[in-house]
């Protein structure tokens, strides 16, 4: 979601810093580039041995790098990953720059190495801007994991993904689909036309709809609404208007969801339109318990900090490597398995509604 | 417009009157007064001057009635082309999608543009005393984040929440006045400056938080989506706000002297007019007005993060200069800034509904703005010349 590449008109030098903020991001900014180093060795990974029973060590230092401490979705998963690290007898800190550039997380890194954590965990700003530094820093033994927005492939040793795109894009047309009884028409409101997350879920969702169980259902439109309240109120209004018939929004970002709620809990559509979409349980509780909107979902920041932190202690512990199919045990979470290109995936997105959403708080 | 009776010279009246510009009149009051043609020596002198000044009648008064008129039609022409282009967009669009201007429809076109009028009051105060208030998109994101957390999970009624924003608001304000009155500091880089320290006072404090609606009182939520006789709360607010100002800016002394600041600083200065006191003044005022909106803001979207109204100042700045505020001081009114507000959201609203690319949105604000600056331009041109030739016959 909100990804940084907001195309407002912006004076100020912010923009960046601000864009994620705004965002609230929940899909965390993971405007990736996923597949555009394929198949790159991966060296750092071969050079040393797996000991799958190696014990966790104590007293690990991680040090996790969010893309900026002003977004409050990598707080609550930096928050979880440095209760997770004291779990394990390890400690963790949270330190990085206040705006989201390409560059700024460059000096953290490089104070990082200097003061030798075991091991460092990055939200990249920018996939190629923070390489060079990582490569330093894996060569002096201090391993690198990317959560939430993943660096190029030969930077790092492990990509906590929160969930599959095509998982999300797919799962979202087929709780609305359910919700609708698979008939009628659906729009979607996204976040930036040129953000790279959202797009690749549009794909899929675009894909998904083409199986024949949603014949009777047709993606009239995609609504842009910048992740700004106000112009996500008037794309919904608008999209109401340009579509009478339209029964379903689909927002896959934060802010979208929360404006469309809002706009709809007050207006003559409520109850005749159905909202669904990526949320935060804190931001939807209103409209999901007066009834404006049914169900959302998203993965839990929470256990992606979790598990990156355990994903960290296993590498700095010699369990794993980081090569394909190396299996690590993430404290209550369970087992995980390393997937191609170092990839470990959280686990599908959870689905909140009125009965669960009140054991939620972020 | 209106008469000012006590003033009996065409010239004089002109230049007091709200989209006059004492244009054309060297920057330094004492410069080569010889080269002017005698009359309009005589309206350099106290031109931007109080309206208590009284003054022989120079000219004849069909001379003068006829000169007034022509003003007031060219300077009527920015409202009416203005209010002309919103009704056609606005007719153009119901005839496309007669859902346009259904209940619902109107409501959210009200309520859509409320915010923006609000501000574009503030900022053409300020923009008037030939200043500009580039702070006021920040101090929007402060207050409502700061009213959001005074209110959030505890009862405070709407009322405490407004007071509260409008008192954050002059603070900031006062501050960007002060800097900009008495440090003599320009209004771009003071208000630039302040965006920033703002900004960053407001994001160290969220540090990632926000708020939520469910945390939020439905007294101040209620002030976001209530309405009185059908018509929401918001635009009557904004409607209240914008009388008042206009009125205050058309009768009142302390108004005119606004405009005779930013017609010529210099010449103010020398008539006699408290200029500090007066753009100082402006500033609470757009800090206040800003800081009203910051508690609206919470009110209708409830949602609220550190960076709310990020980048307004520049659609603010936008409507007013559409709406025929000069950027270089001295001439507009608030009504007209608060059409170009309408017009500037009322399209957004327009181009969804017509399924044109939002896209577009931004490129036509641009051309919009681009034909504001060159019909002002023109239009001064012509009257000049138009007013010379009159005060030579």
């Amino acid at each position: 979601m909100s990804s940084h590449v907001r195309t407002r008109r912006r004076v100020t030098l912010s923009a960046t810093a601000a864009a994620c903020v705004l965002a609230v991001t929940l899909a965390g900014c993971s405007g990736t580039t996923k597949n555009d180093t394929k198949g790159e060795a991966k060296e750092a990974a071969s050079n040393a041995k797996a000991d799958p029973n190696a014990p966790l060590k104590k007293g690990l230092k991680l040090a996790f790098l969010p893309k900026q401490i002003n977004n409050p979705y990598e707080k609550i998963v930096d928050e979880a990953g440095i209760a997770a690290a004291e779990e394990f007898g390890g400690q963790g800190k949270e330190v990085g720059p206040s705006d989201a550039k390409a560059s700024s997380q460059v000096s953290y890194i490089n104070t990082l190495i200097q003061q030798r954590q075991d091991a460092i965990l990055i939200a990249a700003n920018d996939p190629n801007a923070v390489c060079g530094p990582l490569k330093q820093a894996m060569k002096q033994d201090i391993k690198v994991v990317a959560y939430d927005s993943d660096t190029a492939k030969d930077c790092r040793q492990l990509f906590i993904n929160q969930a599959s795109s095509e998982e999300i894009g797919r799962s979202q047309v087929q709780h609305i689909a359910e919700q609708l009884g698979y008939k009628g028409e659906i729009a979607i409101l996204s976040a930036t036309q040129n953000a790279t997350n959202q797009n690749t879920w549009i794909e899929f969702m675009k894909d998904e709809l083409k199986d024949p169980k949603y014949k009777d259902m047709k993606l009239v439109k995609v609504a842009y609404g910048d992740d700004d309240d106000q112009k996500s109120f008037q794309e919904t209004q608008g999209l109401l208007k340009a579509y009478p018939k339209l029964k379903g929004i689909i927002s896959p970002t934060t802010v979208g969801i929360a404006a469309a709620a809002r706009y709809i809990s007050d207006s003559s559509y409520k109850g005749k339109v159905v909202i669904n979409g990526l949320g935060t349980p804190n931001q939807m509780r209103k409209y999901v318990k007066d009834g404006t909107v049914e169900q959302f979902s998203l993965w839990d920041p929470k256990k992606l900090g979790y598990l990156g932190s355990y994903a960290a202690a296993a590498l700095a512990s010699g369990q794993i490597t980081g090569a394909e199919g190396e299996k690590f045990k993430a404290g209550e979470l369970g087992e995980y398995t390393i997937g191609k290109d170092g990839e470990i995936i959280l686990g599908p997105p959870t689905v909140f509604d009125k009965k669960n959403i009140d054991g939620f708080d972020f | 417009m209106t008469d000012l009776p006590r003033l009996r010279s065409p010239a004089q009246r002109d230049c007091l009157r709200p989209r006059a510009r004492c244009a054309d009149r060297p920057p330094a009051a004492g410069a080569a007064p010889a080269k002017q043609p005698r009359h309009r020596r005589f309206t350099r002198k106290d031109s931007g001057v109080t309206a208590t000044i009284e003054s022989p009648p120079a000219a004849p008064e069909a001379d003068g009635r006829s000169a007034r008129s022509l003003m007031d039609l060219v300077f009527r022409a920015r409202e009416l082309s203005i209010g002309g282009a919103l009704l056609v967009l606005i007719l153009g669009t119901w005839l496309a999608n007669p859902s346009f201007l259904d209940d619902q429809g109107i409501k959210d076109l009200l309520l859509n543009s409320s915010i923006l009028v609000l501000l574009a009051a503030g900022q053409s105060v300020v923009v008037i005393t030939r200043n500009i208030d580039l702070s006021v998109g920040s101090v929007v994101g402060l207050t409502a984040f700061a009213c959001g957390s005074f209110v959030s999970g505890t009862d405070h009624s709407a009322l405490t929440t407004v007071l509260l924003g409008i008192g954050l608001g002059v603070l900031c304000g006062l501050v960007s006045g002060l800097l900009v009155s008495f440090g003599k500091v320009p209004a771009l880089v003071v208000t630039l400056g302040m965006l920033y320290v703002i900004q960053g006072i407001d994001h160290a404090w969220a540090h990632g938080e926000q708020i939520n609606a469910s945390n939020v009182p439905d007294d101040v939520l209620g002030l976001g989506s209530g309405s009185i006789l059908g018509i929401p709360y918001l635009p009557l607010i904004s409607a209240a706000v914008l009388a008042g100002t206009a009125y205050y800016l058309r009768t009142y002394r302390g108004g005119r002297e606004l405009y005779a600041i930013g017609s010529n600083p210099e010449a103010a200065r020398l008539a006699g007019i408290p200029i500090r006191r007066r753009v100082l003044a402006a500033y609470a005022f757009s800090g206040a007005v800003a800081g009203f909106a910051g508690a609206l803001w919470l009110a209708r979207f409830g949602t609220v993060v550190a960076d709310a109204a990020n980048g307004w100042e520049l659609t603010v700045v936008s409507s007013v200069v559409v709406g025929g505020v000069a950027i270089t001081g001295g001439v507009g009114t608030v009504w007209g800034a608060a059409l170009g507000a309408l017009l500037l959201t009322t399209m957004g609203s327009a181009l969804v509904v017509l399924k044109v690319d939002s896209f577009w949105q931004q490129a036509i604000t641009g051309v919009l703005l681009l034909a504001a600056i060159t019909t002002d331009r023109i239009v001064n041109l012509r009257t000049t010349s138009a007013l010379r030739k009159r005060s030579r016959r």
